[in-house]
């Protein structure tokens, strides 16, 4: 607690020092940009962390940044008016780097994922205006047994799903039964389905879109794949179970880093790789999407 | 670098002949070369690393041995085992990246390459394993000025 303050306070004497324009400079770390007619000038940059920078996310609202680092923190700030960000919170938690930060569709709650193995989900305290984690899903949880890469919620944000090293893909579940709730009115997650046998190497990307419900894959085996939710789980767990639908083996010509489906268009889907391409698929061929 | 070697007394073994492959075809640029990858061309790459604190080969010290790399060409594969010379040995993760950097350096960039400790032979396994196998982590390493002087040092001698 005492060294979370202050390691929060020295964020924040740092963070001001460091808000100022770079116009026409090299774009510093973990920076702001805003699009001011046609071309995007740095407007503000967040100092602090003590390694790597290696997610940003907003928030819905729009008025929150999360950013996490390999130095296992997770930094909350909070948009000011004049391009200002405010640290409003160092959580610590993690123990070792932490790779990806994403927030709830609607809702205020962070999840996290890091090289612990772990995801973490992180609520403001409503009484001390705190952030804290709220819930840790390990694999005491039937989470994860190596690093955890990334996170992506469905249109709803009742489920989420996550990629490991450990070659799986989860399935998790939160409903809103006021009996668990575990901050900003969310319920706690549980794990629904655990999706294996199908990646031969490291998984580093996952997306849900939210247009058709595919879970879209990205894996340091070259390909991406698609997964959909079976229609009629087996009726002796009653739990959800997916498939593969689509395999694009060689989708790369070496490891595949991010997929990210298009927010309106359902046939779209977008790649990042080490070959250095960037990739746009259409998917084709299911009819009923 | 050290003040106490980490292993004063190691062992020495020969250095194993190489005269069953005199002309190592080049793999910088001619990737269309039909030739294929085996262990001991693989071998041939490593083995002449510079160990980071003794004045001897990984291969004199019997950390990398042919027989402790699999190569599956047509899958792209490469795995490397290697064993530190002692259970606690904390340049076991800097051995490993001198492994990685010079494995990235000599094949074409379709390999996948697997770099762990031998089963059993150091105390923090599983750790060491990550680390190295973290394309993110063996990046951020390499930038680190320090370590790459480090590594450079030790592959000097393999890339004569």
């Amino acid at each position: 607690r005492q060294d979370r303050e202050s390691v929060g306070q020295r964020s924040r004497a740092r963070h001001q020092m460091g808000l100022q324009g770079h116009p026409g400079g090299v774009a510093p770390p973990d920076s702001i940009w805003e699009q001011t007619g046609g071309e995007f000038e740095c407007v503000a940059s967040l100092e602090g962390h003590e390694n790597e920078v290696k997610s940003v996310a907003w928030n819905a609202g729009g008025n929150l940044l999360a950013t996490c680092s390999r130095d296992k923190s997770v930094w909350i700030w909070e948009a000011q008016p004049g391009n200002e960000y405010e640290c409003v919170s160092v959580l610590q938690g993690h123990s070792q780097d932490v790779k990806m930060v994403r927030w709830h569709p609607t809702r205020d709650l962070l999840v996290s994922a890091s090289y612990d193995d772990t995801i973490k989900v992180w609520a403001e305290d409503g009484d001390e205006d705190d952030w804290r984690c709220v819930q840790t899903l390990s694999s005491a949880a039937q989470g994860h047994t190596s690093t955890v890469w990334g996170v992506a919620f469905d249109s709803t944000g009742d489920r989420m799903v996550s990629c490991s090293d450990d070659l799986t893909l989860k399935v998790w579940d939160t409903h809103t039964d006021p009996t668990t709730s575990m901050g900003a009115g969310a319920g706690a997650w549980k794990h629904v389905s655990t999706i294996s046998g199908y990646h031969e190497r490291t998984i580093f990307s996952v997306d849900w879109s939210r247009m058709n419900g595919l879970i879209a894959s990205a894996s340091g085996d070259d390909a991406i794949r698609i997964f959909a939710d079976d229609e009629e789980p087996p009726s002796t767990t009653g739990q959800p179970t997916f498939s593969q639908v689509a395999k694009k083996e060689k989708a790369h010509s070496t490891d595949v880093n991010c997929v990210r489906w298009h927010p309106t268009d359902p046939r779209l889907l977008a790649s990042a790789s080490d070959d250095m391409c960037v990739k746009i698929w259409e998917l084709r061929g299911r009819s009923e999407s | 670098m050290a003040v106490e070697l980490i292993n004063p007394n190691p062992v020495i073994h020969e250095r194993k002949s190489k005269a069953h492959r005199l002309d190592l075809p080049s793999v910088h640029g001619d990737e269309d070369a039909a030739e294929e990858f085996d262990a001991t061309e693989i071998f041939d790459h490593i083995r002449d690393i510079t160990d980071p604190e003794h004045p001897y080969s990984l291969e004199q010290l019997n950390v990398v041995s042919e027989e402790a790399i699999m190569v599956d060409d047509k899958g792209s594969k490469v795995g490397i085992k290697f064993t530190p010379t002692v259970q606690h040995c904390s340049m076991a993760t800097l051995i490993g990246l001198c492994i990685r950097v010079k494995l990235l350096r000599s094949l074409p960039p379709r390999f996948k390459v697997d770099i762990n400790v031998a089963p059993g032979s150091h105390a923090s396994e599983a750790a060491v394993n990550k680390q190295l196998n973290d394309k993110e982590r063996v990046a951020a390493a390499l930038e680190n000025p320090h370590l790459v002087d480090m590594v450079e040092k030790c592959l000097a001698s393999s890339e004569q």
